[in-house]
């Protein structure tokens, strides 16, 4: 802890007028065994990469935090004002039976200033606006009243809305996020998180990552050169990009080609970053028809532009990088726990000494999956130590 | 508040070949400043314990200096290094030796992207594998002429718009099923030369770039920096010379002209 402390401060030291050209810093650990631990390591470690970020944004997602309402949805929310709050709340009591409704517990620290209003409730839709709306499923409801309320409510955001997990950001550095939030009171099985340097777009309290909706989160360092494509693409099947930021459109992509259709992971991420159509001609059949059907029927899906990303969702976390790796991205194991970072030394903060860390290739996914102790993307020989 | 000077003075013990930093939570700022004071002082020798991620670790540093590293340095290790010796015990990250201009960088373990970017002098040694982009850029200049050797095995876009000096891709530790040299290499090549030990698929080779049997004078041009690799991991310099080599040279001086208005 007095390490940790220590790496901090002496980082906070050049927060001010110091200038700063990197990109953000990812950082993400699983257990694949499904054992949880406190949010102290993730921020450790996203703390670590402190200087890959600017203080415009900070956050984190914990998968397994809240155990005791397994079956409800855990609404984050954020208010510019009381009257935001107040339409919200309508909007949420109209649709939903809230079991629990409270602030999001928060400590205050000097370097977050200015936060919304941030509360959470724990939710089920009625059951008979189901019926009545004939919503194919809770979460698709779910989607729905997210997407309302994002694009209508003025000063309203809901910035998480999974079932047995959250989302805690906002403007500031990630680690002062994560003191903010008190991440280290909540245990999860899989924790991601972001340290932001916003380039193109600003660095407001819901820009931040991880970008969620349902239960899927991504961070991501790098810019999506596709935003237009993807978001037009998006909205024909009902989302709407309200988060004035690239990123939110992958969270979406996610929920449209796995949940909403069922495409395997392995499979959705060669739909985001699709192989060369000259790496295709190369291919063997039926592998060539595969990704042939894939780039032509999923066109709008492709994303474009540097990125390295971390998802997580109820089944597992994964890494993913552009096809010619424009961005860092590096990958661990040790045990049963899976670990992304910007950096092997982020990594290293998470964990002293992984069995095996590798650079994952340019549009090959890491994808760690709850249950299995086989990490996809993993180099099959492990590799030594570099003698010490 | 942050570690103050004491308490980096405190974290320093001496040994017979020099001082040894204790980077335990240290910034790299205070890092390097403490390096270089040190250095200013008339300490040549470094050896530097519980480095995890500190970025420019020796950044500009001038003469004949030798630092050793104990854990894995952040990412611009040795940049504009300017005559000393870094020895990295584990792995390293991005951006080794960018716009080095003269000394030596040696990494024990694997390395990250952009490894050697624009340096114009100096050598680079990684023991493990590389990243991509490795040698983006680099060039030669007046009487120098930079070297980077490679143990394992490299990403995409090796040598990308290299425009001097020399790669050497040697392919003799484990690669974890990857090829020797992943694809695009040598894009927008036009100066200097790659060396690429063993079997290598001309699919993944740039346009910009014409492949040849390496020839007798130029494997001696080459045997120097390879038996320094050898010495410096444990390799049997005569067995790794043993294997044919491919020579990549460009095509064009001016690959890209073509897309220009003249």
């Amino acid at each position: 802890m007095e390490t940790f402390r220590q790496t901090r401060r002496s980082h906070t030291r050049y927060d001010r007028g110091a200038r700063n050209i990197s990109g953000c810093g990812l950082a993400g650990m699983m257990s694949l065994s499904g054992e949880r631990t406190d949010g102290r390591l993730i921020r450790e470690a996203i703390g670590l990469l402190h200087d890959r970020s600017n203080g415009l944004g900070g956050g984190f997602a914990g998968y397994g935090i809240y155990p005791e309402w397994p079956d409800h949805f855990a609404l984050h929310m954020m208010y510019y004002s009381l009257e935001a709050q107040e339409d919200a709340e309508k909007a949420l009591r109209h649709n939903c039976e809230v079991a629990r409704e409270e602030k999001i517990p928060t400590r205050p620290i000097p370097t977050i200033v200015d936060p919304p209003l941030l509360w959470r409730y724990f939710v089920r839709p009625k059951g008979d606006l189901l019926v009545e709306r004939q919503a194919p499923s809770e979460d698709d409801f779910i989607l729905d009243l997210v997407m309302t309320i994002n694009r209508s409510v003025e000063g309203a955001y809901v910035f998480s809305s999974g079932k047995n997990m959250g989302t805690f950001k906002g403007v500031g550095f990630a680690e002062d996020i994560g003191e903010f939030y008190r991440v280290e009171e909540y245990q999860a099985h899989i924790w991601v998180a972001h340290g932001r340097f916003p380039t193109n777009t600003p660095g407001w309290w819901a820009g931040a990552h991880p970008f969620t909706l349902l239960d899927w989160s991504v961070v991501h360092n790098g810019e999506i050169s596709s935003y237009g494509i993807n978001k037009r693409y998006l909205e024909q099947f009902g989302y709407c990009c309200s988060m004035r930021t690239d990123t939110e459109v992958m969270a979406y992509l996610l929920d449209l080609l796995v949940r909403r259709h069922k495409l395997p992971v392995p499979i959705a991420c060669r739909v985001l970053a699709a192989p060369f159509w000259r790496d295709i001609q190369q291919m063997e059949e039926p592998e060539r028809r595969l990704h042939k059907t894939l780039r032509q029927v999923y066109a709008g899906a492709l994303v474009n532009g540097p990125f390295a990303i971390v998802f997580a969702h109820k089944e597992g976390m994964v890494g993913l990088n552009d096809r010619i790796k424009l961005r860092p991205l590096v990958a661990a194991r040790k045990d049963d726990l899976l670990l992304l970072a910007s950096e092997e030394a982020a990594i290293r903060t998470m964990c002293p000494n992984p069995d095996v860390v590798w650079a994952p290739r340019g549009g090959e996914p890491v994808i760690g999956t709850l249950g299995s102790m086989e990490v996809e993307g993993e180099p099959k020989r492990r590799l030594e130590e570099a003698s010490a | 508040m942050a570690k103050t000077m004491a308490a980096v003075q405190a974290a320093e013990t001496r040994e017979e070949m020099g001082i040894v930093i204790d980077a335990q939570g240290m910034h790299y700022r205070d890092l390097n400043r403490r390096l270089r004071e040190a250095a200013t002082e008339g300490e040549a020798r470094f050896r530097l314990v519980n480095v995890n991620g500190q970025r420019y670790i020796g950044t500009g540093l001038k003469g004949d200096l030798h630092l050793e590293i104990c854990g894995v340095p952040g990412n611009d290790l040795g940049a504009f290094l300017s005559g000393p010796t870094i020895l990295v015990r584990n792995n390293a990250q991005d951006a080794i030796g960018n716009t080095m201009d003269s000394g030596s960088i040696i990494v024990k373990g694997d390395a990250g992207d952009v490894i050697g970017y624009g340096m114009r002098g100096g050598t680079i040694f990684i023991n493990g594998n590389v990243g991509y982009r490795v040698g983006i850029h680099m060039k030669a200049y007046r009487q120098k002429s930079p070297v980077i050797v490679i143990g394992g095995a490299a990403g995409d876009f090796l040598g990308e718009y290299m425009a001097g000096g020399v790669i050497i891709l040697l392919g003799l530790s484990e690669r974890n099923g990857d090829p020797l040299v992943g694809n695009y290499c040598a894009s927008g090549m036009h100066g200097g030369e790659i060396y690429l030990r063993g079997k290598v698929d001309p699919r993944h080779i740039s346009p910009h770039a014409k492949i040849a049997q390496t020839k007798p004078t130029q494997i001696e041009h080459i045997r120097p920096h390879i038996a320094e690799f050898c010495t410096h991991f444990g390799y049997d310099a005569d067995k790794v010379m043993g294997e044919p080599f491919f020579r990549l040279t460009p095509v064009s001086h001016r690959p890209y002209g073509a897309k220009y208005a003249t």
